[in-house]
């Protein structure tokens, strides 16, 4: 039996664990200083973001919480090389590229609170609602990419449209993950996969879904696959650019596989303890990443101890914003659910509106 | 004014709404060069091109999904789902996906998207290709579920299907596909969620829709012979349910009669009863009967006839319904 990650499989990566620079034939990247350093506020925030809604789920302020500890470069990497033109169809995990696409990381915590199924416009941002059902959204995706190809929206390198799908390591077993593969292959539509394999689908082993490294499986396909390092924030924005250009100028779908690392537990209701040893979250520990850019950064000597209590206090300052605006999320009307179900309440929900609304006004008057 | 049959008066319906809106798109199994197994879409792809009429690879759940994705950008997807038995795969973008987006969005995400699905028994057909799956579909909060029984709904229904800005589930019976009727494309359609009385009566009213109209209308004209005035309701849209119709019809003959090919058990008959019950208690002469599909997997073909409610069946529940 082949294992399913070979030592020898490739792997891109611009940036060891130990913040050394390496160069890639295909990937190479120039990056300027204010873009690495960046890169590191972004690492910095997102894992913040992810670390007060944690302590929010524990203190009961939110229902549940899919943190994203560890996968801050696969995020951060692949939200950075979007271009405000393309649009991203997140799992619930995608915290990282909502920060990327400029989503109040205060939207993301109504779902987990229990006060919105969605929290905002995806038009706006071009960033879809989380999508719970595993895998689903990479129909969506593929959807949305048949329609830029059907706008002629696809071709020009600068202008040229694609769309990004997020999914995991456990997805890739989803018949609607591989219809989509299936889909965006014969139709070449302007689409990247982005398989973050976190090596765990709450409690299941990748080794569970694949015989074969995942990257591997767009080749059966028809399109290329590539792994990258998913800790290492540069080659995932190298990857990702490059794989999205090739999108928008009509080349048609690539599979990427960020090979990372979930480093906490599958939501606040997992207890990782109970199917996986200490030993492997320490060995990923010394990959992380962001702790190789910050390594990075000593070693260019383009950072001052100035410059990371600015971050440090930016931190601060957006944890303390997250705090209040979740405290100070309020619950919805209870109405609500009536209205927005179809376009135009239907008479069955109008009159089950009416009776919600005498039914509780009876309780005002005392009737009750 | 011409004679058409279903099928063409559907194809007209879907050329004039295609014609109407450059955002209209059709995809499915089949449909392009073949023009679907039913030939609905025949023509289409040759007058409006691959990119508008397109045949997908062959997975249900990718039609729907891609269909959302499509809508998301813009367009007004048609899909075309080849049998009844084959939407299952789908159901879970339909259900959890489809139906759940505008709710989720707050309305800022619209799903116009029309899933045509050829539906009921009676053509001779293998296992899978005779079901009546409208309920599993019109318990879906958000979809609106609607069947149309002759050619003339057929070529308006589709249209306000496809012009609506929600997720419709448009059930075409397939084997009233071949019967004729008039249809003028210039007559002034009833709304889309609005039930018909096609037959006037004083005595009971039957309940139908799909391809069980005509099947109550033979059944009306039979009892007729023995003196018995029943009138038929196309009930035409099942979600939402035109329950003024229904109840202002049996409110006057005091008796109705559900029929449907689908199986009874929390069948679209359970609930209209418990509604006429809710509404009329005190008024009605009879409780409301059901006729309909067995309770059981569809048969093999040969044997549908003895599944599948006729005029007899019809009429045998009609006396009960009569004595009481």
């Amino acid at each position: 039996m082949t294992p399913a990650d070979p030592a020898d499989t490739p792997l891109v990566q611009l940036l060891t664990p130990e913040g050394e620079r390496r160069q890639h034939p295909d990937y190479d990247i120039d990056l300027t200083d204010d873009q690495y350093r960046d890169f590191y506020r972004d690492l910095v925030l997102t894992r913040r973001i992810d670390i007060e809604a944690t302590a929010l789920q524990r203190q009961g302020e939110l229902g549940i919480w899919a943190a994203l500890l560890g996968q801050e470069a696969a995020q951060v990497g692949s939200g950075r090389a979007l271009r405000p033109q393309d649009f991203a169809f997140p799992t619930y995990r995608e915290h990282g590229v909502a920060w990327c696409r400029e989503i109040d990381p205060i939207q993301l915590l109504g779902l987990f609170r229990g006060v919105s199924n969605g929290g905002w416009d995806p038009n706006e941002k071009k960033f879809a609602l989380y999508t719970i059902v595993i895998g689903s959204q990479t129909l969506h995706a593929t959807g949305y990419a048949m329609g830029i190809s059907k706008d002629g929206a696809v071709g020009d390198a600068e202008t040229g449209e694609a769309v990004i799908a997020y999914f995991g390591d456990g997805a890739s077993s989803q018949g609607d993950v591989n219809e989509a593969f299936v889909w965006a292959s014969v139709y070449n539509s302007p689409i990247v996969f982005f398989c973050q394999n976190n090596q765990w689908g709450i409690s299941t082993p990748t080794s569970t879904q694949s015989r074969i490294p995942l990257y591997k499986r767009a080749e059966g396909f028809g399109f290329p696959g590539v792994r990258v390092d998913g800790n290492d924030v540069l080659a995932t924005y190298a990857v990702t650019r490059a794989a999205l250009d090739a999108a928008r100028t009509g080349q048609g779908p690539t599979l990427i596989e960020a090979y990372t690392y979930r480093m906490g537990a599958h939501t606040t209701s997992d207890d990782p303890t109970r199917y996986r040893l200490a030993s492997e979250l320490e060995a990923w520990k010394l990959k992380d990443p962001l702790e190789r850019m910050k390594a990075f950064l000593y070693k260019q000597q383009i950072v001052d101890a100035a410059f990371f209590e600015k971050v440090e206090a930016d931190a601060d300052e957006l944890a303390a914003r997250i705090r209040k605006g979740c405290l100070e999320m309020a619950d919805p009307d209870p109405s609500v659910m009536f209205d927005q179900v179809y376009e135009e309440m239907t008479p069955l929900l109008r009159e089950q509106a009416a009776s919600f609304q005498s039914y509780h006004a009876g309780f005002a008057e005392g009737a009750h | 004014m011409a004679q058409l049959t279903m099928a063409k008066a559907l194809n007209d319906g879907l050329r004039a709404a295609m014609e109407r809106d450059p955002k209209v798109v059709l995809m499915g199994e089949d449909i392009g060069k073949l023009g679907g197994v039913f030939r609905v879409t025949d023509g289409l792809q040759k007058d409006f091109g691959e990119d508008r009429v397109f045949d997908t690879p062959l997975a249900e759940s990718g039609i729907v999904g891609t269909a959302i994705g499509l809508a998301m950008r813009g367009y007004r997807p048609v899909c075309e789902i080849q049998f009844d038995g084959f939407v299952f795969p789908a159901y879970d973008q339909i259900v959890s996906q489809l139906a759940k987006m505008h709710a989720r969005s707050r309305g800022t995400v619209k799903m116009p998207i029309v899933i045509r699905i050829p539906f009921g028994g009676g053509i001779g057909a293998v296992e899978h290709h005779s079901e009546s799956p409208e309920a599993y579909f019109c318990h879906t909060p958000g979809l609106k579920v609607v069947a149309c029984s002759n050619s003339l709904d057929a070529h308006f229904m589709i249209q306000q299907a496809i012009a609506l800005d929600d997720p419709v589930i448009f059930f075409e019976p397939k084997r009233r596909y071949w019967e004729k009727a008039d249809v003028d494309p210039t007559a002034t359609a009833d709304p889309l969620e609005q039930a018909r009385v096609v037959r006037d009566g004083t005595d009971l009213t039957l309940i139908a829709y799909g391809p069980m109209v005509k099947t109550c209308l033979d059944a009306a004209t039979a009892a007729e012979e023995d003196g018995r005035s029943l009138e038929v309701i196309d009930l035409r849209s099942l979600s939402p349910l035109d329950f003024p119709t229904v109840l202002s019809s049996v409110r006057r003959t005091r008796r109705a009669v559900v029929v449907h090919e689908a199986s009874s058990f929390v069948g679209l008959g359970a609930e209209i009863s418990a509604r006429l019950s809710e509404e009329l208690y005190y008024e009605m002469e009879a409780p409301v009967l059901r006729v309909t599909g067995y309770d059981t997997p569809y048969p093999p073909s040969r044997v549908e006839e003895e599944f599948l409610p006729d005029l007899d069946r019809v009429l045998h529940v009609v006396d009960r319904s009569l004595a009481y």
